[in-house]
């Protein structure tokens, strides 16, 4: 186990992602509202660069009580980002495919030392 | 280059470079060592309508190519059906909305097409690629018969004058005809069947009325069979037909266009006895994955047994006359590995098989779709993933790895020469 430095926080804004290579390996690292996330970059569809794509809220199909569709809406809290090659489209805080709990990227630790941001590879 | 989020959020992308995107195909290409075995995508695409100010002008008839000019001036109208959709996903699949934002050395223009395909397939490792056009594949829904000649004729010459000559060898194409006017579909296998690069001809499937059987079709047949090229069905989506009137999803209307389209058409080309009537044409279906084959061949043969009087031309069962066609993979619906087996196994895919990437459509497959399944022999693996298709189009090995893979797994005897006849004298000059 090493500890894989990305950059000062400061240098990291909300909303942002960085891509670090050590070796073949890609690691995708996230800051979403305030939290750092750090995910494999190598797609588990296809081997895709997962961690590139478009950053968007989970679409929501919100229902009324007699289950009645009221339509389709963006997500309050729920973020995704999306792997480019296909689509396939993965959970902010867990790394897990929003359609398939069971289909998952590695999950890196992220450690903040100062202000200092490591990913633990 | 910025892309629209949820609630205008913008979100900034790299700019698109096909070589940068693919550079995780490219590593799958090395570890798996493609450049030792000969690579065929069966269908791939480049955006012809970005060119169409090139293509327009090939128009034989003067008054729809004026018509065409016109409606083209300040971006004016659409001079082919457009489908619609939402192919990028809200701009997830980033290569659409990111695509004018990839720089090549040549801006436009045919030059820029080949340089394209070739980043995608030097990353993938795909040695030749069948190239197709994309919004041309919706000609079948034009209104007009002679608007869809006449688009089909200028993209022929085109796509065998200006583009096909600049990719080395390594493109080829099946020409899309104007099924609506089977004179003019003779007329276009007369042509440019003996073309360099054409392997063969393609009935864009996605039509409301076409009758595969109709007497009118029975001369081209032949003359592509006597010929020894490829008719090819390529399949699409149609969410305005009014049999996907009811989806309210883009996934509905496409899962199922897709599949269905070629249900449809193959059905009749095989109850009809198409098969009996052109036993040498070499008959192909793609972009439809392969689920829809192993459910067409079990309804099929299971109706001829309690109605073969309807089909009296048939010497065999349905799924015989399936088993003697092509297929290419894409789509693969790889999501039960045991029910993928079966389908593999029902079609005879280690010699009916062919793979497609599809490529840079949204749902493009990589050659490792094919070289990574458990269950298939080395045999099966290097046919499907080029050497039916050397075979079928006569195309040869690029290195001599690649020519003792060939020659090892029986697919060598037919490459010998390029993909098509020599060049016909082109068309007088514009
Ligand atoms: S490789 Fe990531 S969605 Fe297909």
């Amino acid at each position: 186990m090493g500890e894989q430095y990305v950059c000062k926080s400061f240098e990291f804004k909300d909303g942002e992602r960085r891509i670090i290579r050590i070796g073949d390996d890609e690691i995708g690292v996230f800051r979403h509202e305030g939290e750092f996330f750090a995910y494999s970059n190598y797609c588990v569809h296809q081997g895709g660069p997962a961690c590139e794509g478009l950053i968007i809220a989970r679409v929501e199909e919100r229902l009324r009580p007699d289950k009645t569709s009221m339509g389709l809406f963006f997500s309050e809290k729920d973020m995704s980002f999306a792997c480019p090659w296909h689509g396939y489209e993965y959970d902010m805080r867990t790394g897990q495919h929003i359609a398939d709990r069971r289909v998952r990227l590695r999950k890196y630790q992220v450690l903040q030392k100062g202000e200092d941001i490591y990913v633990v590879v | 280059m910025d892309l629209i989020s949820d609630r205008g959020r913008r979100v900034p992308i790299e700019d698109l470079n096909t070589t940068r995107l693919l550079d995780h195909a490219a590593k799958q290409a090395r570890d798996r060592r493609y450049e030792d075995v000969l690579i065929v995508d069966c269908d791939a695409h480049h955006y012809e309508n970005e060119n169409l100010s090139e293509i327009i002008p090939f128009m034989e008839n003067e008054v729809f190519k004026q018509l065409s000019l016109s409606s083209r001036t300040k971006g004016r109208g659409h001079i082919s059906p457009v489908g619609y959709g939402w192919q990028d996903m809200g701009g997830r699949v980033t290569r659409y909305p990111m695509r004018s934002s990839e720089k090549t050395p040549v801006e436009k223009g045919p030059k820029r097409d080949v340089e394209l395909g070739f980043r995608w397939m030097d990353a993938m490792g795909v040695d030749y690629s069948c190239l197709f056009p994309t919004g041309m594949l919706n000609i079948g829904l034009h209104p007009q018969k002679e608007m869809e000649f006449e688009l089909s004729w200028a993209y022929a010459r085109w796509v065998t004058e200006k583009v096909l000559p600049e990719s080395q060898g390594r493109m080829y194409t099946m020409l899309g005809l104007p099924f609506s006017d089977p004179e003019g579909c003779l007329r276009m296998v007369e042509t440019f069947g003996d073309r360099k690069g054409v392997g063969g001809f393609m009935v864009t499937s996605v039509r409301e009325k076409m009758a595969v059987y109709d007497n009118a079709y029975m001369k081209l047949y032949r003359a592509l069979e006597e010929r020894g090229l490829a008719l090819a069905f390529h399949s699409g989506p149609n969410w305005n037909s009014s049999t996907f009137q009811s989806c309210n999803r883009f996934i509905s209307a496409h899962a199922l266009g897709f599949s269905w389209f070629s249900i449809l058409h193959c059905t009749n080309w095989v109850v009809n006895g198409m098969g009996e009537r052109f036993p040498k044409l070499p008959v192909i279906w793609i972009e439809s994955g392969l689920a829809w084959i192993p459910f067409l061949m079990q309804k099929l043969d299971h109706e001829f047994m309690l109605r073969p009087s309807e089909c009296p031309l048939l010497k065999k069962k349905p799924s015989d006359y399936m088993r003697d066609m092509f297929y290419s993979t894409q789509p693969m619906e790889i999501q039960d590995m045991q029910a993928l087996e079966t389908t593999f196994r029902m079609m005879n895919a280690e010699t009916q098989l062919m793979y497609a990437s599809d490529y840079p459509h949204w749902d493009f497959d990589l050659p490792s779709t094919i070289w990574d399944l458990p269950f298939l022999s080395d045999r099966a693996k290097h046919n499907i993933i080029g050497g039916t298709a050397a075979r079928l189009f006569k195309l040869e090995p690029r290195n001599e790895a690649q020519r003792q893979n060939l020659i090892k797994y029986g697919n060598y005897r037919g490459s010998t020469a390029a993909p098509a006849r020599e060049s016909t004298p082109p068309e007088p000059a514009l």
